[in-house]
């Protein structure tokens, strides 16, 4: 078996018993990233000779008999929109087109610690804004499946880079669903953790309330390997809970005989593709060969998540992205004679076309006369929104629905901004809820993969890997494109 | 509610974006499309409803005030596009 077929815990354990060196390693998926990428586009910027010399010190370390750490000789891909000394990051924005990472963000730190090695930063929508990694400054990335579609986004080269054996894991962030809708497009695994179980010190800021940091991975069990090393508390993020962070991997290949799973009706609707609906169905239906027991539940404020998340995410994006304005780092446009006019040179030249539009609707929202009606509405609705999940989860322990309405589209496919976001609707609730959800591939319709989600309660991350792990065993191996 | 085209170009300057002709006719469209879209929640009644605004369980979290290393001035400037002794140059920003 070829190291780039390899999951995390497989190149762990033969890194560990002396089978593969850490050069070997990563010599094998450069081997990889060299002949495929051309054809996917995950990277934006890779650390081949970093990462090689990483690995001849990790070879060294253990030569020496020290302790290795828990992901030792994994090769990880982090998304664009994360810090890591010395590296570039750019969000995959013409802002930040040159910037370099004064510091390591605290999931790159925790992965670094553990002896993992980063291949590089992959190909995002700018400030992770999109669902197809189109509006990307640098590229386009193609979905391993089908060249000719879209792998997801925003996390799609994360995903991508998974998907087309250039590395076992990776990371992503997720606003509305950027690390699940793209783990489903890619036919891989993806988890959004709980608002709070990761830190994210380090990450560029899109929607504060919203985004967190997750794990994609080829399997289940990599995802919890992975979560076991990011998750915890964090002195440089203070919105990250101190509860103690469970061995994840505990909960993989448990019996889920009476697990109570929720389906609810307002996921099932119209304008959904049929195959879809289908191995959706198909899949609710080998949970109760599991003995899970399949309870109606009802969501009925499911509708208003787009509009409320289009008015919280784009607020929160215009404040965050004020920062940027040619001064401190970034772009700065050249010939412009008065502050002012510096500050609104940079911004129109340095942002595409998606931003602005979030900047502008998150300015109008806030602003003096239309903040009670918009974004205040917005909270209000949100809180509504959670009710309807908690009292979901006092009937329930995981709520099971569709990733998205459809498979990947084409790269050509031109949609207005509106169609595009109901593209989201089965993922924003989590975010706007805190709660965690997964994304495990079900099946394919045709040759695309389809993911089901499964939301769980706050911190029961433990839930849904035990109820993913259990699936995945029933649905049997899933084979990722060769691409030779 | 809608956006007209000085609406726009005042949610624009507040932003610190400029906007061209061919932009705003493109925008106009746009934005009250989403704007429509999002209008939907007014349905809801929220009469009686706090809004959701901190998402974290724990308000604070305190720790001792100790001293702690920071980072250096040199890599604080490294991305700055320009800098002189420490400082990061711009335009002039007193006027004449």
């Amino acid at each position: 078996m070829n190291v780039y077929e390899m999951t995390a815990y497989e190149i762990r354990e033969k890194f560990l018993n002396g089978e593969l060196t850490a050069v070997e390693i990563i010599n094998s998926i450069f081997d990889r990233i060299d002949k495929v990428e051309p054809k996917i586009n995950s990277f934006v910027n890779l650390r081949r000779e970093k990462a090689l010399n990483e690995a001849k010190l990790l070879d060294e370390k253990k030569a020496r008999g020290e302790k290795l750490g828990r992901l030792a000789g994994v090769p990880v891909a982090i998304k664009d929109n994360m810090l890591s000394l010395g590296d570039k990051a750019t969000s995959c924005s013409k802002i930040l087109s040159n910037y370099e990472s004064i510091y390591d963000a605290t999931v790159v730190a925790k992965l670094k610690k553990e002896d993992a090695i980063i291949i590089g930063t992959t190909n995002m929508d700018e400030f992770a804004m999109g669902s197809t990694t189109k509006t990307s400054y640098w590229k386009k990335t193609a979905n391993p499946f089908d060249l000719d579609r879209v792998p997801g986004g925003s996390s799609g080269g994360s995903a991508a880079s998974v998907a087309a054996s250039e590395v076992p894991i990776s990371l992503g962030s997720d606003t509305g669903g950027s690390i699940r809708q793209p783990a489903s497009f890619c036919g891989i695994v993806g988890l959004k953790p709980t608002y709070g179980r990761v830190s994210r010190y380090g990450l560029m800021a899109f929607a504060s309330s919203l985004d967190q940091i997750g794990p994609l991975a080829k399997n289940v069990e990599d995802i919890a390997l992975t979560m076991n090393v990011i998750a915890g508390a964090d002195d440089y993020d203070a919105t990250v809970s101190t509860r103690e962070v469970p061995d994840y991997t505990k909960f993989l290949n448990q019996d889920i005989k009476g697990l109570k799973i929720g389906i609810p009706k307002q996921y099932f609707v119209d304008g959904m593709n049929e195959g879809v609906k289908k191995v959706i169905y198909e899949a609710i239906e080998k949970f109760k060969t599991l003995g899970a027991e399949i309870i109606d539940v009802d969501l009925p404020h499911t509708k208003y998540a787009l509009p409320t998340y289009y008015v919280i995410a784009p607020a929160e994006a215009s404040s965050n992205l004020a920062r940027f304005d040619g001064v401190r780092y970034g772009y700065r446009s050249e010939n412009s004679q008065d502050i002012d006019k510096l500050y609104t040179n940079t911004r129109t030249e340095g942002f595409g076309d998606e931003v602005k539009r979030r900047i502008i609707i998150g300015t109008y929202v806030l602003s003096s006369g239309f903040y009670d009606a918009y974004f205040k509405k917005a909270q209000k609705v949100r809180r509504i929104i959670k009710q309807d999940f908690d009292r979901a989860f006092e009937k329930v322990d995981v709520i099971l629905t569709p990733v998205a309405p459809n498979t990947a589209f084409k790269l050509t496919d031109v949609k207005t901004p509106v169609e595009l976001y109901l593209e989201d609707i089965y993922t924003l609730s989590a975010n706007l809820v805190g709660i965690p959800a997964i994304s495990v591939p079900a099946g394919k319709v045709e040759h695309l993969p389809v993911g089901l989600q499964l939301m769980g309660k706050y911190f029961e991350e433990t839930t849904l890997i035990k109820a993913a792990s259990a699936f995945e065993k029933i649905r049997g191996k899933w084979e990722l494109p060769n691409l030779d | 509610m809608s956006l007209s085209r000085e609406e726009i170009l005042k949610v624009a300057k507040l932003s610190k974006l400029s906007l061209s002709d061919e932009e705003i006719v493109k925008f106009d469209k746009e934005l009250n499309d989403i704007l429509n879209y999002i209008n939907m929640f007014n349905e809801v009644d929220t009469a009686s409803v706090e809004p959701l605004v901190y998402m974290n369980e724990e308000v604070n979290n305190f720790r001792e005030n100790e001293v702690r290393e920071s980072i250096e001035v040199e890599k604080v400037l490294l991305n700055a596009h320009i800098h002189e002794e420490n400082a990061i140059v711009v335009p002039k920003v007193i006027g004449e």
